[in-house]
């Protein structure tokens, strides 16, 4: 097993291309429990961490561009306001060691239906900007989870960053786990709120093979909502949002929780979490 | 491969380290730097809670190879020669220390907190020790000593 230790963003697509059987490595948090307990012997690693390239984010015509290096600390510290779901998910993550360390991009790289940072990129419409030495292709979140563990990287790419639309307008996420910290979730939840196009984003973690958005939901409380008087939730357009939340879910029986127990926090997380979204749309524009 | 890096304060370099090796294991195994422990080597527990470049991380999920050039500070650089850090000194004076596994990567994790907390809340606590691990204490006698050291630290101010 070997180490390559790029310099620079050119040199780690060169290296890519070249060296398909080396494994990326980032912040760590999942290669290394692989290597540690064997479950995962690569021809060697390729070490994205003194790229300094991908360790910044930046903000350009709406849209906020977060470099593959950007640890979830960054993420809770820097963009709670220009991505207040993603920074949300992110304060979830591990523990802060894990935190301190893991990328959103790993997060991705990985591509577990568990993956915390996936509802709200998928609620939020995110793309996964990915790059080669042959050019770099922008993947909509929604298409890029293509199965258990599995994305739409192709041997020679890299992710190079995530493109979040800033959208100035509440997001939530919510995650059932047996504790505060330290949890895969069980299931989580991602809700996003686009007053300007009247649209609603949702993203749908631990519930299916992939992470997943639930459209006919969106449909459903894009149409209930009173998006010119600002009123209320109607109380069974809610429940009603739930129930399609949990219909577009696909869950397993695992250790961790039943399909049924699943699909019912998925109801309870969603109707929570559009709830708590659309008040603070209220409060935020009454104010 | 070579690794060379400044460990508390001072350039060292281990050799033959193979590419997957973890930094806990080039501290323990190569540099006789024992004092960070290796209990699940999943991230889990934090009793090898080191800091890199200024950050607290779990050493058993840092590749060797990414350490070359940094900084790491663990437990055994925080104390001055025999004079214990006052975070050290509060373990052992609330009586937070049992079988020692976790003091380690806690003394760490509860030094970086009050660097950055000096006067933390239960809450604040509970949440930077989280990625923590101790299977002896029940925690109350570790939020003590938490207690007690951030107590000293602002009686000096
Ligand atoms: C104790 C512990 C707790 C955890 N808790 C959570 C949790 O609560 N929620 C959660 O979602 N996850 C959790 N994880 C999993 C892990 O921390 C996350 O998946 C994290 O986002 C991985 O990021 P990383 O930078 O450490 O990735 P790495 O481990 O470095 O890489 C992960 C994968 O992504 C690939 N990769 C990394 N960067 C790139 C890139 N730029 N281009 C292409 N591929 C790339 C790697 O090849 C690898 O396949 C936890 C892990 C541990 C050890
Ligand atoms: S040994 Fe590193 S976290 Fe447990
Ligand atoms: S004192 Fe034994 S594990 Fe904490």
């Amino acid at each position: 097993m070997d180490l390559v230790q790029p310099a620079t963003w050119a040199e780690a697509l060169t290296a890519r291309a070249e060296r398909p059987d080396l494994l990326p490595i980032a912040g760590g948090t999942d290669v290394m429990v692989d290597i540690n307990f064997d479950r995962r012997r690569p021809e060697g690693l390729l070490d994205l961490t003194r790229v300094p390239e991908t360790a910044t984010w930046s903000v350009d015509d709406g849209v906020l561009r977060i470099g593959a290096g950007v640890t979830y600390a960054q993420v809770e510290s820097d963009l709670a306001d220009l991505a207040p779901g993603l920074a949300m998910a992110s304060r979830t993550v591990g523990s802060p060691q894990i935190r301190n360390r893991g990328t959103v991009a790993g997060n991705l790289g990985s591509a577990s239906p568990a993956g915390d940072a996936h509802p709200p990129l998928l609620a939020v419409g995110a793309t996964v900007e990915v790059e080669s030495v042959r050019g770099i292709r922008q993947v909509a979140a929604d298409d890029f989870f293509v199965g258990v563990k599995r994305n739409a990287l192709e041997p020679d790419e890299l992710i190079r960053s995530v493109l979040v639309p800033v959208t100035g307008a509440p997001q939530q996420f919510a995650k059932i786990g047996t504790r505060n910290a330290m949890v895969i979730a069980v299931a989580s939840f991602a809700v996003s709120l686009h007053p300007a196009d009247r649209r609603v984003g949702t993203g749908i973690g631990s519930a299916a093979p992939t992470p997943r958005r639930a459209p006919q939901a969106e449909e459903q409380l894009a149409g209930a909502l009173d998006w010119d008087g600002r009123g209320p939730l109607d109380p069974s357009a809610v429940r009603r949002f739930g129930e399609l939340v949990a219909d577009a879910a696909d869950p397993i029986d695992d250790v961790r929780g039943s399909a049924a127990y699943r699909r019912h926090a998925l109801a309870v997380l969603a109707a929570r979490t559009a709830t708590w979204a659309w008040d603070q749309h209220r409060t935020e524009v009454a104010s | 491969m070579r690794v060379r890096c400044t460990v508390n304060g001072e350039e060292r370099v281990a050799d033959d380290v193979w590419a997957g090796e973890s930094l806990l294991y080039v501290l323990r195994e190569r540099l006789g730097l024992p004092g960070s422990k290796n209990a699940c080597e999943q991230g889990e527990c934090g009793s090898c809670t080191v800091y890199l470049d200024g950050v607290p991380v779990c050493a058993c999920l840092v590749a060797a190879g990414q350490v070359e050039g940094r900084t790491v500070v663990t437990v055994e650089g925080l104390a001055d020669g025999d004079l214990l850090h006052p975070v050290q000194q509060a373990f052992l004076d609330a009586g937070a220390v049992q079988c020692g596994f976790c003091t380690p990567g806690l003394v760490v994790a509860v030094h970086d907190l009050l660097q950055r907390h000096p006067r933390p809340s239960d809450p604040d606590v509970r949440e930077a020790l989280a990625g923590n691990l101790c299977r002896c204490t029940g925690y109350e006698k570790i939020l003590e000593a938490v207690r007690l050291a951030a107590l000293r630290a602002g009686g000096d101010r």
